[in-house]
């Protein structure tokens, strides 16, 4: 609104119609989802605040909120890790394959399949993950415990049905496989010919080209893609709480035994059905802390891009 | 350092579509060679064709020789690869990586192609390519920032430091100053004079009076009409190029009564 440049004549610029209808629609949409968002957070912190406050015995489980949530909070970031240490440099592959290295014609049609997999309901690949999945990583869960059982991770007793805390994280990073490599496919087919040619230039092969010119510019992409699927993959409830139904363990660190904590999302599914008076509180509460994580995982997710802004050939 | 360059019979293709037809030519080392002619003539895809960079292209290749120091580029036992580490190329418009700093574009290429080497040895190489690019005193305050955030001028020479810090045989430039202003332009100009002690370095650009400045050779690219293949018309000693060429089109061309 500064107008201190303009001749005196003619203090304000002339304003046309159609600029200050978008202009106003445009601040309309970013306040709307600002209200949104607060509607949200004023929704959670309120309804949650019995239960904040409720003597320990009265809150579900009888040792009060903190060891209520602890687990679920333990068993969501448990299970959305895996997911995104397996998915992101699958779908990194993925996408460069699609990129750079597939021909032409299988290309077009790859992207095509992998846009139509991010599409795919949630609950698809819950029965999926149940029905086909489980029972298939038995033989391999059992391995794992005779072979690496050592490590605090493979510990046994190996599940004997598949429904462990590594085959949620396995199915959620298949979920989450289509839209990391949907959006690092974008990227990078976004890189310029010239920071291509640059190093093709100073004699690049195909892989040092991408290594130099293409995964770099591209990073911020990835990550961008990486949150969407952490996003996902912290908030997916009907695939977990098929999954996992039934199961209720504390923190452990076993991924491959039949204990196993549960995520926020699918407990408040399972739960909240049954729940009444402070119980649903208690899951308000849950979800407030879900809500927390996705915001401070955002927030790290924008520092680390930020960091090196200069650096992120934007300019 | 500096190899001989000759080209024989050199068909370029893009798919189908013949580009240039024809190219016969032997480029000197130790000078400059200009390349000129109206745009879409070939001239690029020429020098492109040079140290394999038109095969990047989908579609595109090349039928004829290439000979530089004995050895045809085109040869079915020569990795395009190791072509470019041999022969460098500065484009049109300035790209050093946004993504690395001044230090890093500069060894870019060194990283490539050699294993480990010495942080001393790598520091000095940064302080010799980056004088030998006149870029030296400007930037070696601020090695450690994006390349991005120079002048365009700055950035070009950057990319020409980056260029030769691996010591390539010919260096390749097209149209290395027509994103440029004439300050930037003519210290680019001193630059290639220094650069083809060293090197043999041919140049495409559009600015005739730097080809006159520069070069010791020229050559002239034209084409028939739209669709058909550009030739080189006339390859000469840059004086005789521009005061008595040999060909009416090229005359016509510099004169300014083309087309």
């Amino acid at each position: 609104m500064t107008t201190t440049s303009a001749p005196p004549a003619n203090p304000r610029p002339k304003r046309r119609p159609g600029d200050r209808i978008f202009a106003g629609s445009a601040k309309g949409a970013g306040i709307l989802i600002l209200l949104i968002l607060a509607g949200v957070a004023i929704f959670l912190v309120t309804e949650s605040f019995p239960a904040l406050t409720a003597p320990a015995e009265d809150v579900p489980g009888g040792e009060g909120l903190a060891s209520y949530i602890g687990p679920l909070i333990f068993g969501t970031l448990m299970a959305a890790t895996i997911a995104l240490l397996v998915a992101t440099p699958l779908a990194v592959a993925i996408a460069l394959f699609i990129t750079y290295y597939a021909p032409r014609r299988i290309a077009a049609g790859l992207g095509y399949l992998i846009d139509l997999l991010a599409a795919v309901p949630s609950i698809v690949y819950g029965f999926w993950g149940i029905a086909w999945f489980a029972p298939r990583l038995v033989p391999f869960y059992q391995w794992l415990e005779e072979n690496l059982g050592f490590i605090p991770l493979f510990a046994g007793p190996a599940s004997a049905t598949g429904r462990t805390m590594l085959t949620i994280g396995l199915v959620l990073a298949v979920m989450i496989l289509p839209i990391i490599s949907a959006i690092s496919r974008e990227v990078f087919s976004q890189v310029p010919s010239l920071h291509r040619e640059a190093a093709l230039a100073l004699g690049a092969t195909r892989w040092e080209m991408i290594k130099m010119a293409v995964l770099p510019y591209g990073k911020s992409g990835i990550i961008g893609g990486a949150m969407l699927g952490l996003g996902r993959a912290l908030g997916e409830t009907m695939a977990v709480a098929i999954i996992l139904s039934g199961s209720a363990a504390g923190i452990t660190w076993a991924l491959i035994s039949s204990a196993n904590p549960q995520t926020i999302a699918a407990n408040i599914a399972l739960q909240f059905p049954e729940s009444t008076g402070l119980a649903v509180n208690t899951l308000i509460a849950s979800g407030l802390a879900l809500f927390v994580i996705t915001l401070l995982v955002n927030m790290l997710a924008r520092w680390v891009v930020n960091r090196r802004a200069d650096f992120s050939g934007a300019n | 350092m500096a190899k001989r360059i000759d080209v024989s019979d050199l068909d370029i293709y893009y798919g189908n579509f013949k580009a240039v037809e024809g190219v016969n030519v032997s480029i000197e080392p130790r000078s400059i060679t200009a390349l000129i002619g109206p745009s879409g003539c070939g001239k690029s895809t020429f020098l492109r064709s040079l140290n394999r960079m038109h095969e990047v292209i989908p579609g595109a290749r090349v039928e004829g020789k290439v000979v530089i120091d004995g050895q045809d580029l085109y040869g079915a036992d020569i990795d395009p690869v190791d072509v470019r580490r041999q022969i460098g190329m500065v484009f049109q418009r300035p790209n050093p990586f946004p993504t690395m700093s001044i230090y890093d574009n500069v060894v870019a290429g060194v990283r490539l192609n050699s294993a480990r080497m010495k942080k001393s040895d790598m520091d000095d190489l940064v302080e010799r390519s980056l004088k030998g690019a006149n870029l030296w005193t400007e930037v070696k305050d601020r090695l450690n920032r994006p390349g991005s955030g120079l002048s365009g001028g700055q950035q070009q020479r950057l990319c020409i430091a980056r260029a030769i810090a691996v010591q390539p045989e010919v260096l390749l430039m097209d149209e290395p100053c027509s994103a440029l202003d004439p300050i930037s332009t003519l210290a680019i100009e001193d630059l290639m004079t220094e650069l083809k002690e060293q090197f043999t370095i041919v140049i495409v650009t559009h600015n005739m009076q730097q080809a006159a400045r520069v070069s010791e050779s020229t050559g002239f690219f034209n084409l028939n009409g739209v669709g058909q293949p550009g030739r080189l018309i006339e390859f000469n000693p840059t004086e005789k190029i521009f005061s008595n060429p040999d060909q009416k089109a090229t005359e016509d061309y510099i004169s300014g009564r083309f087309g």
